[in-house]
């Protein structure tokens, strides 16, 4: 059901930016449902993990003020081509997803 | 009737894959460092930096910079990006003054390699001051800069 994806670009300045972007309602808990007047329950992404080769560089702490699907990305100075990045997200609802990519 | 049977029969079998794949998944999670609850919520300030840093001292610096719109036409996805040229970042946060929620996200560095950038897609209620720090060797810097939200589009 949810899909994430990854997009890696070499960097002017040596490494690698990873683009992570995930599918995700991002409900802040605020909004009603237009029908029935009840609140629509808050339904975000906590954290989201990056590693390379295996190891964990960097994670990432989302709260409701970010955009639905959100779209992040950040550097890796250490980065080679062969490495993998892999990324996983959860969810206050206890949903999970990942991704994995070789640098090229 | 047969065919009531076949789609419950369907969905155990796919909650049964779900919680599989939730077991797989766990061993990293084990190490990932606990999503920082006292910083999210309606706070103020000075209080999500306390949180998230562990300290509010900030000292306002050049070597960290934030590009984003000036004037976003669309609240609800205004991108940003925060760029530092510190060594040793061991943590990045951004704060939307004036949103129910102030601090909106936060990176956290494990190790070298990784911090120099951390983009995202955020939320504004309003016009707002959007305010980024960056924890370098134990020290907190900032950059600020205005957002301006315009409900109706018009660029206005």
């Amino acid at each position: 059901m949810a899909s994430t994806k990854m997009k890696i670009k070499k960097s002017a300045e040596g490494g690698h930016d990873v683009m992570v972007l995930a599918k995700h309602p991002m409900e802040t808990g605020l909004r009603k449902d237009k029908k029935t007047g009840e609140k629509i329950p808050a339904h975000f992404i906590k954290t989201m993990e990056f590693a390379l080769n295996g190891t964990a560089v960097a994670q990432a702490d989302l709260g409701t003020g970010v955009s639905t699907n959100p779209l992040i990305s950040i550097h890796l100075a250490n980065s080679k081509s062969g490495d993998t990045v892999t990324v996983s997200w959860v969810d206050n609802m206890g949903e999970s997803d990942s991704a994995e990519k070789t640098v090229s | 009737m047969k065919r009531r049977i076949f789609l419950k029969g369907s969905v155990a079998a796919s909650t049964l894959a779900v919680a599989a794949g939730a077991g797989l998944l766990s061993p990293t999670r084990v190490l990932a460092a606990a999503w920082p609850e006292s910083a999210f919520g309606p706070r103020p300030e000075a209080e999500a930096l306390e949180a998230f840093f562990g300290s509010s001292d900030v000292v306002e610096s050049d070597e960290v910079s934030l590009k984003a719109p000036l004037q976003a036409e669309n609240g609800a996805v205004v991108p940003i990006k925060v760029m530092t040229s510190l060594a040793n970042v061991e943590s990045i946060g951004v704060i939307v003054v004036k949103n129910p929620a102030p601090f909106t996200t936060g990176l956290e560095v494990m190790g070298g390699g990784a911090g120099a950038m951390y983009s995202a897609r955020i939320k504004m209620g309003q016009t707002s001051p959007v305010n980024c720090y960056v924890k370098a060797g134990g020290k907190i810097y900032m950059t600020s800069q205005e957002i301006k939200v315009t409900v109706g589009g018009c660029g206005g």
